[in-house]
């Protein structure tokens, strides 16, 4: 039987599981007219949900259901930022729905649901919570990509989403069942992270742990989007609606990082000399494929999907280093990606208008000379992708980097110095788009009158640049989360 | 004011930005005039840093905020000589700067006057910065400006060139990072006074050294990785050019000085005499390049990799006649003339391209081809241009051949063929200056570009009459300036002489 402990503990899921049933009926009884309430019902409710995660944040870490869930400082921080984003995307895609006539409550629920699948699965203590939260947050992703069912792309990108990322979540079961068989022989069998975390030390079958923890790897690397699992990002991000690419870019990959740290580090950080090289691997792969081929792309949303690999290479470098350290760091480094993506989706998204998406590179054509305000926010997006002093990217990059030669990975540091500044290039030829190019004949640009957009898209781009000047409290906070 | 005098002179012009920026495009006499009383009022503040007493301790005013606590990064900044001089160069030229673009910038000139003031407060910084992770930053962050200054105001072919600045810079900057951050391992702080104490291994300092000189020779630039330099000038539009030539090659000996020399004494002794070839190519091999060039701006910008060779001539000598020969009067004396060598630099050559940029106002050409007889339609411009020229080439008189002489004599004590080369300068600077004055100034006017040149507008002269004092005053009596400098020299020559295996 529950306790009241539990369902405390649970508390910011439940209100959300709850909220997200109200916003159904409400879309379905509220009158038409009334109908664009929802947009300010929706963010209210997630901005609740984030006062209930901070509020109710125990000192210690908080464990529910006997450990299926887990409420730590992690968790808490993970969530906070997938929740804050996700109502930055709600501002950011009011305007754009409308345009394409795709404003509804199911764009709400499904957006609510997938936040609350990120949830579950930064705060999962067992390998089942993780897949649970990890469907909960795919099923609406599908759902979210294939939103804008009469186009020609979004369908598509949607089948291989789902059938890319079903092949994935099978080999992450797959390997999570080796684990579990692996943790019976020679002792209980269990599915519990922190058990798990010792397994080795007993199990008679040391080969088919590993051989589960590679399986497992393939299902984060995945989720991460990162080289040689890569290979749907692009395609899902180009299909996507620009809002629901936003979220994917920004918020998925916050959960990506809970589900790698929960089952490398919580679940198998004594096997860390195995997954270690393995990380490495990966994220050198990520940072010279995602940078190279970032390059030659001439749509700004496919550009972003190669940045996007490369930077999740970046946050592998942290992850690697296996190290409390290290874990800030990717942490950091995650919630840094998470809003430079965003202040750069969101730039789209404001000159984005019904029939034109903004989403070739070179429709940002002498930006500077339309809507000096919006070149100048992307500018701070792009340098900050860059990694240039004194924005936000350039710390984070720090950070990774002091905690790979920290770890005696000089040459991935190394490594990843010099992939950023090949992905210098795409960066800087943006902001030369935007700059130092003339608009071309007839090109009309429109920027978005929606005031909550501007404000919000101003506040996210400038706190890249705050952010940069004092990065001290996150970090330090970060830090916290893990112990430092 | 005087307990945060430092970061006034950073931030004034940083935070004056941002109202240059929203006086809009709309207000542009606005955006001129609030940039131009914002690097007049910073130039006034800097005045105060001469209050730098030579004989006290060698840091001074020094300024300590706590940053990054987790991190143990301390924003703190101070100065010794070197650096008061250069942040008076960097204030001193930016007010030229500004008001040599009053007119000529006609394409938002709010952004472009933001620009500038944004470039003016980084360089401060990088020269006061005394933690190694804020001077990074600094050093880093001057890029940004000066890549929408190359890219939006530039010539025809600058995207070329400031995506090639960009990329060049930066590339030497990030190993740069990585040996920072290894120090930061050993020493669990980036504070430069901690590092230069910190003990390592001749291994350890061989990498090290090697990560700063990449970074610092490219923005120096030293050859080979100059090639940057003469695209970036050439596209630069004639402000760009000037910060350029002025204070921004500068960070790159600036930043050798602060970083190599005490952090790693002895595989700079051990690797000088890489730098030390390097710089005597640079030298003799730049000049001829110099010689051959068609382009005034391209002329002037390897004249200025030539000049830089000097400088980091200077600064190296100073390790093999220490190290080698026990000689710190004569490495005093090298190093001293290097750091004139730096300032002097900074005048003459912001000089000669805020001339370049004079007549390329007029006639849109900077071929020389396209010159000849010049000083018959602007004599008074003659005047000017023949003074920078002669500085140029350093004659005695002018600020010029103060840092040259110095470096020179000293050479003199490490190795007489060093000095042999190093003197070549005389003859192929004089050769390429004077050549070029020929072309361009002397003779009757035989191209239609030169006959529609009108004289100067006062505003020009007094530009030019600005640097024109800055030049004879160094070279007339540079005394105070190597004062001012002196203990610093001296407690650097100390630094490198210390072993730290």
């Amino acid at each position: 039987m529950p306790t009241l402990y539990d369902i405390l503990t649970l508390l910011p899921e439940l209100y959300l599981v709850a909220a997200v049933c109200l916003i159904l009926l409400l879309d379905a009884f509220m009158k038409p007219a009334q109908r664009p309430q929802l947009h300010w019902i929706s963010i209210a409710v997630l901005l609740v949900a984030i006062y209930l995660v901070v509020a109710g944040q125990p000192e210690q870490t908080a464990t529910a259901f006997n450990g299926m869930f887990v409420r730590d400082h992690v968790a808490e921080i993970l969530k906070v930022f997938a929740l804050g984003i996700t109502a930055v995307v709600f501002v950011y895609a009011r305007p754009y729905m409308i345009d394409r006539k795709l404003f509804g409550g199911e764009f709400y629920a499904l957006m609510i649901f997938a936040a609350l699948g990120v949830m579950v699965m930064v705060s999962a203590g067992n390998l089942v919570t993780i897949y649970l939260g990890l469907a909960l947050l795919s099923l609406s992703s599908y759902a979210l990509v294939a939103l804008n069912r009469d186009a020609r792309l979004p369908p598509e990108a949607a089948i291989k989403y789902f059938v890319l990322s079903a092949l994935a979540s099978g080999m992450l079961l797959y390997g999570m069942s080796m684990v579990y068989g692996a943790s019976g022989m020679g002792g209980t069998p269990t599915l519990d992270l922190a058990q798990l975390h010792g397994v080795m030390a007993y199990t008679t079958a040391p080969k088919l742990l590993l051989l589960g923890l590679i399986f497992m790897l393939v299902g984060i690397g995945f989720e991460l989007g990162v080289a040689p699992f890569h290979m749907w990002l692009p395609d899902v991000y180009h299909g996507a609606p620009t809002p629901v690419t936003t979220f994917i870019g920004a918020v998925s990959k916050l959960a990506a990082f809970g589900l790698a740290w929960r089952l490398l580090e919580v679940g198998m950080g004594d096997l860390s000399h195995y997954w270690q090289p393995m990380l490495a691997a990966l994220a050198t792969a990520s940072l010279v494929i995602g940078n190279l081929v970032a390059i030659v792309q001439t749509n700004f949303k496919r550009m972003m999907a190669y940045s996007t690999i490369s930077h999740m290479g970046y946050v592998l470098l942290g992850l690697s280093a296996a190290t409390p350290e290290g874990y800030s760091a990717a942490l950091f480094y995650v919630i840094c990606y998470a809003l430079m993506s965003a202040a750069a989706f969101g730039v789209m998204l404001v000159l984005a208008r019904a029939g034109f998406e903004c989403e070739e590179i070179s429709d940002f054509k002498g930006l500077n000379q339309k809507a000096p305000w919006m070149a100048f926010l992307m500018l701070l997006a792009m340098f900050s992708l860059a990694g240039v002093p004194p924005l936000f990217g350039f710390w984070a990059k720090v950070l990774v980097l002091e905690a790979a030669i920290h770890a005696d990975m000089l040459w991935l540091a190394i490594v990843g110095v010099v992939t950023a500044f090949i992905g210098l290039y795409y960066y800087l030829y943006v902001i030369k788009v935007m700059y130092f190019d003339a608009p071309e004949e007839g090109a009309v640009v429109e920027v978005k009158t929606d005031t909550s957009l501007r404000v919000v898209l101003s506040v996210n781009a400038l706190a890249l640049l705050a952010l940069g000047l004092y990065w001290g409290p996150l970090l330090a906070w970060c830090q916290r989360a893990f112990g430092v | 004011m005087f307990n945060h005098l430092l970061s006034l002179l950073i931030w004034l012009p940083i935070v004056g930005a941002v109202p240059v920026l929203l006086a809009g495009s709309a207000r542009p006499m606005l955006a001129r005039w609030l940039a131009l009383l914002i690097t007049i009022a910073t130039f006034v503040i800097s005045l105060w840093l001469l209050r730098y007493d030579p004989e006290g301790s060698v840091m001074q005013l020094q300024e300590t905020h706590v940053w990054i606590s987790t991190w143990g990064v301390h924003f703190t900044l101070a100065v010794d000589g070197i650096s008061v001089a250069l942040i008076l160069m960097t204030t001193f030229v930016g007010i030229l700067v500004i008001a040599g673009a009053w007119k000529v910038i006609q394409n938002r000139p709010h952004q472009y006057m933001a620009c500038m003031l944004l470039l003016e407060g980084l360089l401060i910084g990088v020269f006061c910065a005394t933690d190694a992770l804020v001077f990074y930053a600094f050093f880093e962050a001057v890029l940004i400006p000066m890549y929408i200054l190359i890219g939006m105001w530039g010539g025809p072919r600058r995207v070329y060139a400031t995506l090639k600045l960009f990329i060049y810079t930066f590339t030497g900057s990030v190993f740069m990072l990585i040996a920072l951050l290894y120090l930061y391992q050993k020493a669990h702080t980036f504070d430069l006074a901690t590092l230069a104490a910190l003990p390592l291994t001749m291994k350890e300092q061989a990498w090290l050294f090697f990560g700063f000189l990449i970074a610092f020779a490219i923005k120096v630039p030293m050859v080979p990785v100059h090639t940057w330099l003469p695209d970036a000038h050439v596209e630069a539009p004639t402000g760009g050019s000037v910060w350029l030539a002025a204070v921004m090659l500068k960070i790159g000996t600036y930043g050798m000085v602060r970083f190599i020399l005490p952090i790693t004494p002895d595989a700079g002794a051990h690797f000088a005499w890489i730098v030390i070839v390097l710089s005597l190519v640079a030298i003799v091999y730049i000049g001829y390049v110099a010689l051959v060039q068609e382009d005034m701006k391209k002329l002037v910008a390897y004249s200025s990799v030539a000049h830089m060779g000097f400088v980091t001539l200077g600064i190296f000598m100073a390790f093999m006649l220490v190290r080698e020969g026990g000689n710190t009067d004569m490495a005093s004396l090298g190093m001293q003339g290097a750091m004139v060598q730096m300032i002097s630099h900074g005048f003459v050559s912001g000089a000669m391209f805020t001339c370049i940029g004079v007549m390329y106002d007029r006639t849109h050409t900077r071929q020389i081809k396209d010159y000849g007889g010049v000083i018959n339609m602007m004599p008074w411009f003659g005047l000017f241009y023949v003074l920078f020229a002669m500085a140029n080439c350093g004659l005695p008189g002018t600020s010029g051949f103060v840092g040259e002489f110095m470096v020179i004599l000293a050479s003199f004590s490490a190795s007489p063929w060093i000095a042999l080369f190093a003197t070549f300068t005389l003859i192929i600077g004089a050769g390429y200056t004077l050549w070029l004055v020929k072309r361009v100034l002397w003779g009757p006017v035989t191209t239609e570009h030169v006959k529609h040149m009108t004289p100067m507008t006062p505003r020009e002269t007094w530009v030019l009459i600005g640097f024109a004092v800055a030049v004879l005053a160094i070279g007339v009596w540079p005394q105070p300036l190597i004062h001012l400098m002196d203990s610093s020299v001296a407690h650097l020559v100390q630094q490198l002489a210390v072993h730290k295996i």
